[in-house]
């Protein structure tokens, strides 16, 4: 697949689709055009079969150091509500294969943002979080308080949102918001093998566990029990379900294909 | 640039030192913000690879100069915005930093060398934790960085006391890496931090990130911290060159890359 993109790289290699943020000059500063680019990399992987996972990265220094300012700075209200520019964020949050972040340096503002959309979060020991749009006199508006709150709980979230401060790598293992810390020299390298791994197991179930892993974030205990017990059934008229459970009886590795 | 440090690099040695000789090389906010942004430049110079702090004239550093207390002065404040991003700087550099300890270090000037990863003691240098003389607590990292070197009880010994140490007792207590005497000094602190600079860099940075990390992991993170390192080691020129020089038994050349 070439690229034909202007403000990422999308790129595949086996069962991996790698969408990287390319505008290093401006430590990946996300514009409206760049948030097209990514959901339209990240819908065409959506229905291509031969990709499992989603690597999304940053090119250069950062991951994303936030949102364009320039971009933003002279806008009113009636603007953004007419743009309804989040709304393409909205669908990030509907790809239903999983997307692994790899952060390294700054991933501030819209950058966290974008890494809290990722399912999975790698991070370098040198990558800062946080979300200083309170220093400008806003706040997030791209799910930055709601993702933040449901990740980490309330308590830590005001404070990062009201202060505006830099989250280390170390803090954000410590409250749960990255699954690793690895050295920033082999976060492609680790993180690509973790992905690998993930794109190996059954696809179906990856799937539907990421669905209802998703869904029991949001609802009820009980709602959530009957979404995984339907996604749980559901499993069960795959070709891999047989598959699995024939090769675990037989000793051998399954051969999943993902029907 | 600087006024109240000297810096210069020579042999990819960094040299930073204090230069308020007729005080002592007391710290004032501008020789905190001078070392700190001195070792920054240092860590990002790729012609460097190794730093020696050290004091001009007599002293190593008296600590803070008392001259500038005041009683609406606010210690924290201080700390917070002065000492404690230069002793972070100074434990973020992934260089070798060696102190250079030429004479009396006193207080937070004790602390500065206790942050550093080697100290070379001159034979006539001493320690004194003399926070605890006027009434204060040992600030500026002393205190996570001496339990560290020397143990738990002989910290608070030394922190609760207050005595002078001498370089001899400091060499015996493992706070020197070693004592020199004064007609040779010059001589072996260049000899010793060009000796570091000569050294596989990288693979230093990594000794020094993983010691620092072993405080706080477990043995499982620990272990995947070596394979990390080694990972990252083992694709250094450094490493290729090491290899081929014990196979050709001769002295590997490192490059630091």
């Amino acid at each position: 697949m070439s690229n034909r993109y202007e403000f990422i790289e999308a790129s595949t290699d086996g069962k991996l689709g790698h969408i990287s943020l390319n505008r290093p000059h401006v430590l990946n500063a996300i514009n409206q055009q760049m948030v097209l680019e990514i959901l339209a990399a990240m819908e065409e992987f959506e229905v291509d079969d031969t990709i499992r996972v989603i690597v999304l990265t940053g090119k250069g220094r950062a991951f994303a150091a936030g949102a364009d300012i320039d971009e933003m700075a002279n806008d009113g209200a009636i603007d953004f509500e007419l743009r309804n520019q989040f709304k393409d964020w909205d669908r990030l949050a509907m790809i239903k294969k999983p997307i692994i972040g790899a952060v390294q340096g700054f991933a501030l503002g819209g950058g966290f943002e974008l890494a809290l959309c990722c399912d999975l979060l790698f991070a370098a020991d040198n990558a800062e979080f946080g979300f200083p749009e309170v220093n400008l006199g806003v706040m997030p508006g791209a799910g930055g308080t709601v993702r933040l709150t449901k990740l980490v709980g309330k308590t830590k979230a005001m404070e990062w949102l009201f202060t505006g401060k830099r989250i280390t790598a170390m803090e954000a293992l410590q409250y749960g918001m990255i699954n690793r810390l690895v050295a920033k020299e082999l976060l492609f390298e680790e993180t690509i093998k973790f992905a690998e791994e993930i794109a190996n197991q059954a696809p179906l179930s990856i799937r539907f566990i990421k669905e209802s892993v998703l869904k029991a974030v949001d609802v009820s205990i009980d709602e959530g029990m009957q979404f995984e017990r339907k996604n749980f059934s559901l499993l069960f008229s795959t070709e891999d379900q047989k598959e699995g459970m024939i090769a675990f009886q037989e000793k051998r590795k399954p051969n999943f294909k993902g029907m | 640039m600087y006024e109240t440090i000297k810096y210069r690099t020579v042999n990819q040695v960094a040299w930073i030192a204090i230069n308020r000789p007729d005080k002592l090389n007391a710290f004032t906010e501008q020789v905190n913000k001078e070392i700190q942004h001195a070792v920054r430049k240092a860590s990002r110079d790729s012609d460097v690879r190794c730093l020696v702090i050290t004091g001009e004239g007599r002293a190593f550093c008296s600590g803070e100069d008392l001259g500038g207390v005041t009683d609406e002065m606010d210690h924290g404040e201080v700390l917070r915005k002065r000492y404690n991003p230069m002793v972070l700087e100074i434990h973020q550099c992934e260089k070798p930093i060696v102190a250079a300890v030429n004479g009396v270090a006193a207080g937070a000037g004790m602390s500065l060398a206790l942050a550093c990863d080697f100290r070379l003691l001159s034979e006539k240098a001493s320690f004194i934790e003399a926070f605890i003389h006027v009434g204060l607590v040992p600030d500026a990292g002393n205190l996570y960085y001496l339990p560290k070197l020397i143990g738990h009880a002989k910290a608070l010994e030394l922190a609760i006391l207050g005595e002078k140490i001498s370089a001899q007792t400091a060499k015996e207590l493992g706070l020197a890496t070693k004592v020199v005497p004064l007609d040779r000094w010059d001589e072996e602190v260049t000899a010793f931090s060009e000796k570091l600079a000569a050294m596989p860099t990288t693979a230093i940075a990594l000794i020094k990130k993983n010691v620092k990390a072993s405080w706080n992991v477990s043995v499982e993170a620990s272990l995947e911290n070596d394979a990390q390192a080694q990972r990252i080691a083992g694709q250094t020129i450094d490493h290729k060159e090491g290899v081929r020089a014990f196979i050709e038994k001769r002295k590997p050349v490192f490059i630091g890359k």
